[in-house]
């Protein structure tokens, strides 16, 4: 059994509550306390069935104001997989808890309305999907039972959509008529739309696969490092991380950062045991046949496939903050265990994220997104967003505030 | 990977972050399975080496005996350290005031308590079991969640959490509460606990209890435990789902006296864990309320 983190995206009426109420209904994820403080609240759909959406509404400003102000994450499992949900609400704050959320996720379903079919809304969180190469795209078109179950209508849609997939170079793209409101479609087949010859919305779920990068490109950035100092490990030095990427294995050769010194993987541990490797996000602590001079916030990679280390790079940013973007400002970059002080020196542009489309303006407000020039206090450890995603994202911190400011994905060396 | 061992990792991540983050972080420790769990996971992200944070219990004084022994028996055996805020401290000081009636607990005197454990010993971070499946508001709250000076936590306010990106910055005085098992559901509780044969209080498997039925749910009868005539005490098979103080935790009919009669009596069950939770029901946002006022 594994997990499956997928975001879902729509705007506020698509109907992307009542899809998440209704997967967690069907799959019996719903215990009966919850659903009588459902009942309680007594929202009703006009034909009389519980309104599933108030699942997914968490607090109570959100209750009293009948919105969503903010990511939540909800879970359900079965005895295939265990999936964790990331609802992201569709409004004001949308692009910035989007992205938020799909940072977090594998797979993407975008939500499109049957009666609208692919709109602003829809190219906008497909461009988003692009921005963080997500790579597995789910269109469910919701609202089905509106249209009269047509699969001219579904059709039309998906046409459309690839067209647009095409344009944003989205990979893997596939398509599922549902009503979210009716079921159809979402955990059982519908019966009502027999020329749809695919999969239910679940049994998608339980068995896509994510592709992942599988090539022997590990990094890892050391988080902490374990010195018990006792008379009987006196020597002992390890150190502590998150391995990113594949192929860690005992005898690599390696390379340190920033420090650019050599040395080679002498033993895995993970509680207390040796293995010979270690896989994409495995937390160990690793050994080094030579004494070297190690910290948190250093780089440990591996010597055949080396990252890039470089002060002046361009990123795409997605931005958080009500204060708009200042090129005069100093910020903090974080990146996994790395703090580092940068200028962004240059706004290059800032995409329209409905037409996707460069314009070139200056100021980067809340949510946001634009391509920058960042020069950084010291040399920066990372990929490329297309050649390693996991390793060239990092985020942007405000040190007055010490808010966390902007999403950043390292584009280019600059 | 398997998913216990994909949450396992995060979870050592977590940890990890936490300790190089913070300068002076803590894990609070109630003796529930969650806060068990996390122990557990802190012995495999820092051994060999010692915990760089103490484990610390804010004590209501109205304990379950089994929790204090298995607590002190653990601290023992782990040989780390322990801090102790309690209530009744913060009662005698008369920083708080005890409820009075029928149904009083010291469930709401704890926030104050922690609250002033935290500052005295000037914490910076707070590590706790905490899961989103929970609760409702905290399906909303960050994995590093920023409390402010009065340890409020307002959900309006939260910093965006993106990848494994976790933002530890805080002004002097603020300070982070750290959920490691966020992600992880009651079920995935057990059956990490099952896996890694943790053990745990005996008070989570059934046993024979003097219980007295009230509000529909099943209490200890304990001297805590305002009682009067219409508490009628008989002794059930009972096991407790979650763990907090005596006099807000209630008790299930169960028979289940090993791990896969409990993951059995999960998997089979119609009612959430919190809804034996007293805490929890005094209002629809109960919680959402009470972690405003600082609680974990």
């Amino acid at each position: 059994m594994n997990i499956l983190k997928f975001i879902t995206a729509g705007s506020v009426d698509d109907g992307k509550s009542t899809l998440i109420g209704r997967l967690l209904y069907d799959t019996n994820s719903i215990l009966d306390d919850q659903l009588e403080a459902i009942q309680r609240a007594n929202r009703k759909n006009d034909d009389g069935t519980v309104d599933l959406a108030i699942l997914t509404d968490g607090l109570k400003a959100e209750r009293e104001q009948g919105i969503t102000i903010d990511v939540a994450y909800k879970y359900f499992q079965t005895d295939q997989r265990k999936y964790i949900i990331a609802d992201a609400p569709g409004h004001i704050q949308y692009t910035r808890n989007m992205v938020t959320g799909a940072s977090n996720s594998e797979l993407i379903i975008i939500l499109v309305d049957a009666r609208k079919g692919v709109i602003e809304q829809t190219k906008r969180h497909s461009f988003i999907a692009k921005l963080l190469a997500m790579n597995q795209v789910l269109v469910c078109v919701n609202k089905m039972d509106m249209v009269d179950y047509s699969a001219a209508v579904f059709e039309q849609i998906k046409n459309d959509y690839q067209q647009l997939a095409a344009n944003l170079g989205l990979q893997d793209v596939d398509f599922i008529p549902v009503s979210a409101l009716k079921g159809d479609n979402i955990v059982h087949k519908s019966e009502r739309m027999l020329w749809y010859s695919g999969k239910s919305l679940l049994d998608y779920l339980e068995n896509v696969e994510i592709h992942e990068n599988q090539a022997a490109n590990w990094r890892f950035p050391v988080q902490w490092v374990v010195r018990p100092q006792t008379d009987d490990l006196h020597d002992y030095r390890g150190y502590a991380g998150r391995v990113l990427g594949e192929g860690l294995t005992v005898g690599d050769q390696v390379i340190i950062y920033p420090s650019e010194t050599y040395s080679t993987v002498k033993a895995i541990e993970f509680n207390g045991l040796q293995v010979d490797r270690a896989e994409n996000g495995q937390s160990v602590i690793l050994h080094l046949t030579d004494d070297v001079d190690i910290s948190r916030g250093d780089t440990i990679a591996n010597v055949e496939k080396q990252p890039k280390f470089e002060r002046n790079i361009q990123a795409n940013v997605c931005w958080f903050d009500n204060k708009p973007l200042d090129t005069e400002q100093i910020y903090l970059l974080q990146s996994h265990s790395k703090l580092t002080k940068i200028k962004i020196v240059d706004v290059l542009y800032k995409f329209d994220i409905n037409t996707q489309e460069k314009v070139f303006d200056e100021t980067i407000k809340l949510n946001d997104i634009g391509r920058i020039a960042i020069k950084s206090a010291e040399n920066l450890v990372f990929d490329l967003q297309a050649e390693n995603a996991a390793n060239s994202q990092a985020i942007v911190i405000d040190p007055r505030t010490n808010l966390t400011v902007g999403a950043l994905m390292i584009q280019a060396v600059d | 990977m398997d998913y216990l061992d994909h949450l396992e990792a995060e979870a050592i991540y977590i940890l990890r972050e936490v300790a190089g983050q913070f300068e002076k972080p803590a894990l609070l420790f109630s003796g529930g399975k969650d806060s068990i769990t996390l122990v557990h996971l802190a012995k495999k992200a820092f051994r060999p080496g010692k915990f760089p944070f103490p484990l610390v219990h804010i004590d209501t004084g109205h304990n379950f005996p089994e929790t204090i022994a298995f607590r002190d028996g653990l601290i023992e055996e782990i040989g780390e350290k322990l801090i102790v805020g309690y209530v009744q401290d913060s009662i005698d000081q008369g920083k708080v005031v005890e409820q009075k009636g029928k149904n009083a607990s010291r469930n709401a005197l704890q926030t104050v308590t922690l609250l002033e454990t935290i500052s005295k010993h000037g914490f910076d971070a707070c590590i706790g079991g905490a899961r989103r499946d929970e609760e409702k508001a905290r399906a909303k709250e960050r994995i590093f969640s920023v409390r402010d000076e009065f340890g409020q936590w307002d959900p309006k306010r939260q910093r965006p959490e993106l990848w494994s990106i976790f933002n530890g910055r805080i002004n002097k005085g603020e300070n982070v509460r750290v959920f490691p098992i966020s992600n992880w559901t009651e079920l995935d509780v057990w059956n990490y606990i099952k896996r890694e044969q943790i053990a745990l209080p005996s008070i989570y498997f059934s046993h024979e209890r003097e219980v007295i039925t009230r509000n529909g749910q099943l209490m200890a009868a304990a001297p805590f435990l305002n009682m009067d005539e219409e508490d009628v005490v008989e002794t059930k098979s009972v096991r407790f789902r979650t763990v907090g103080d005596m006099t807000c935790t209630a008790a299930v009919d169960s028979t289940a006296t090993a791990l896969d009669d409990i993951i059995a009596e999960i998997k089979a069950s119609t009612v959430s864990e919190r809804g034996a939770r007293m805490d929890d029901k005094v209002s629809e946002a109960a919680m959402e309320e009470r972690k405003k006022q600082g609680y974990f």
